[in-house]
């Protein structure tokens, strides 16, 4: 019963594939509930752990104008910031398949 | 290395990249509710490769986020419903009854249709039932006469055309709730479209907005958009002014408080709330009529092996809303996996973000940040709030195209 949950953590975890069974860090998965592609919030998935990272700390820093998002970022640390960003880096960037479910 | 792992390593890096099949004997997950928090907490756990039935009794979800608008003639109600061919699609298994027992013991989940499904976990997301008890003169049968719209569908249908049909001049009441309530700024927002319309299309009409409360979500907001766009249109009576309602008479079309009869030509009548039935057949509702969970895992505090999610928990500083459903499923579901691994689930944190418009291309919002502390969801401080009060027009309209934008996007992403 345990043996498919262990392996797709072990597959996911260790050998750091982006599956879409990766566990995100504290926050992450409250991301996708705006920023998908089409929409005007813009889609993150697969783009740059830099440039996520540095649009957090600006949004945490007041530099960077926003709506929500400077209310948001300032809930997360650098730390949770930088992991969140690697986890969204590694996700599939925006395809023609609107459905997250399938790699 | 586990022999478990050698023997996965071996068979290739093919099926590494591939969605974990579930295995002949994968854990079985029983989810009630084919709302936001239950159909995404579907996805999540059959993506986590677990065998996952979901359980909803109606074969097309009529969302109650942006009903709002319907009401007020801004959106068709066909866009507000979404059928299952999604979920269907991505593999879940569907189905469409009504969860009538639950045997916590025997972890056995009892249909309509007489059958039943054994779970290794139960994960609830009923919403609400609206409390046809708690106002005198306000039962099911009255809310045909007055309506709630607060659970989508024909109720809005009915109160989109008693507006409609209403005289120029004539009067709405609108009576809301005291916490908490599904949508604590939903009522605000439906009092600020319907203004619109009377606005536009009735302007010697008025709206009374009698609350069983003094202070409201984005209040300075709504109150400060009340002032310039609908001031002779929506006169608001809190709590210390009289504005709970103490009963109705719909034969009369009367709206009593404690200090004033109002007599409407169209009430629409927002009734204090529970979660959904199920919630109190499994046990997992306590006296409040709400449901204590866990803030890590979402499991219930009354009985184990049963979480609950979105708006029938009680998830501390977290609202009742579409996207803290969406985000508290998400959490609860990498926690069911943990727990039936075997593991300890980590420390979640949760986002909110609610928008709501007072006027077409008028957007407000409010967010927040939540943690498990001290046994509940609490603020995560510093973070989150609502709108700057003195914004110009332009992030007005910024925050109307987001809410739009939000609602097509996780509307696809649930049921797409």
């Amino acid at each position: 019963m345990r043996l498919a949950v262990v392996s797709a953590w072990l597959l996911a975890g260790p050998v750091g594939l982006a599956l879409a069974t990766e566990r995100p860090p504290p926050g992450a998965s409250s991301c996708a509930g705006c920023h998908v592609e089409g929409a005007a919030m813009g889609a993150i998935d697969g783009r740059p752990a830099a440039e996520i990272a540095a649009a957090l700390a600006e949004y945490r820093s007041g530099v960077r104008p926003a709506s929500v998002m400077s209310r948001i970022a300032k809930g997360f640390s650098e730390e949770e910031s930088r992991a969140i960003a690697a986890y969204l880096s590694r996700q599939r960037p925006p395809g023609p398949e609107p459905s997250q479910e399938r790699p | 290395m586990s022999p478990t792992r050698r023997a996965l390593l071996a068979t290739g890096a093919a099926f590494a990249w591939a969605r974990p099949a579930p295995a002949r004997a994968a854990a079985k997950v029983v989810v009630i509710g084919g709302g936001f928090g239950g159909a995404t907490a579907a996805r999540a756990l059959h993506s986590g490769g677990l065998d996952v039935t979901l359980v909803e009794v109606n074969s097309t979800y009529v969302s109650c986020p942006f009903s709002n608008e319907v009401i007020a003639g801004l959106q068709p109600m066909a866009a507000q419903r979404f059928g299952y061919e999604g979920l269907a699609r991505a593999g879940i298994r569907l189905v469409h009854a009504a969860a009538i027992g639950i045997d916590a013991d025997a972890r056995r989940v009892t249909l309509s249709d007489g059958t039943a499904l054994a779970y290794d976990r139960l994960v609830l997301s009923p919403g609400i039932d609206l409390r046809f008890d708690a106002i005198p003169g306000y039962d099911a049968a009255a809310a045909e006469r007055m309506p709630h719209a607060w659970k989508a569908g024909e109720q809005t249908l009915l109160l989109a055309r008693q507006l409609a049909a209403m005289p120029e001049g004539g009067t709405v009441v609108l009576a809301v709730p005291g916490n908490p309530y599904r949508c604590p700024p939903g009522p605000y927002e439906r009092a600020s479209l319907i203004a619109h319309v009377l606005k536009t299309t009735k302007p010697r009409a008025k709206l009374i907005l009698l609350d069983a409360k003094d202070t409201f979500s984005k209040q300075r907001l709504f109150q400060s958009a009340w002032k310039a766009l609908y001031p002779t249109q929506l006169e608001y009576v809190p709590l210390a002014e009289g504005g709970q309602v103490s009963a109705v008479d719909t034969d009369a079309m009367i709206v009593r408080t404690d200090f004033s009869d109002y007599k409407a030509d169209v009430a629409c009548i927002i009734p204090p709330q529970r979660a959904g039935r199920i919630a109190a057949v499994a046990g997992v509702a306590d006296r409040s009529g709400w449901c204590p969970i866990d803030p890590m895992t979402f499991e219930s505090r009354l009985v184990p092996g049963i979480h609950v999610i979105g708006d029938a928990a009680i998830a501390g500083a977290m609202p009742k809303s579409a996207f803290s459903a969406n985000a508290q499923a998400k959490v609860c579901a990498d926690a069911v996996i943990d727990l039936l691994a075997g593991r300890a689930p980590g420390t979640p944190k949760l986002i909110n973000t609610c928008y709501s418009l007072v006027a077409p291309g008028y957007g407000i919002s409010i967010a927040g940040v939540y943690h498990p502390a001290g046994g509940v969801l609490a603020d995560v401080e510093g973070a989150g709030g609502i709108s700057p009060v003195d914004a110009p027009m332009a992030l007005r309209e910024q925050e109307a195209l987001y809410a739009a934008d939000w609602y097509r996007t996780i509307t696809r992403q649930v049921f797409g």
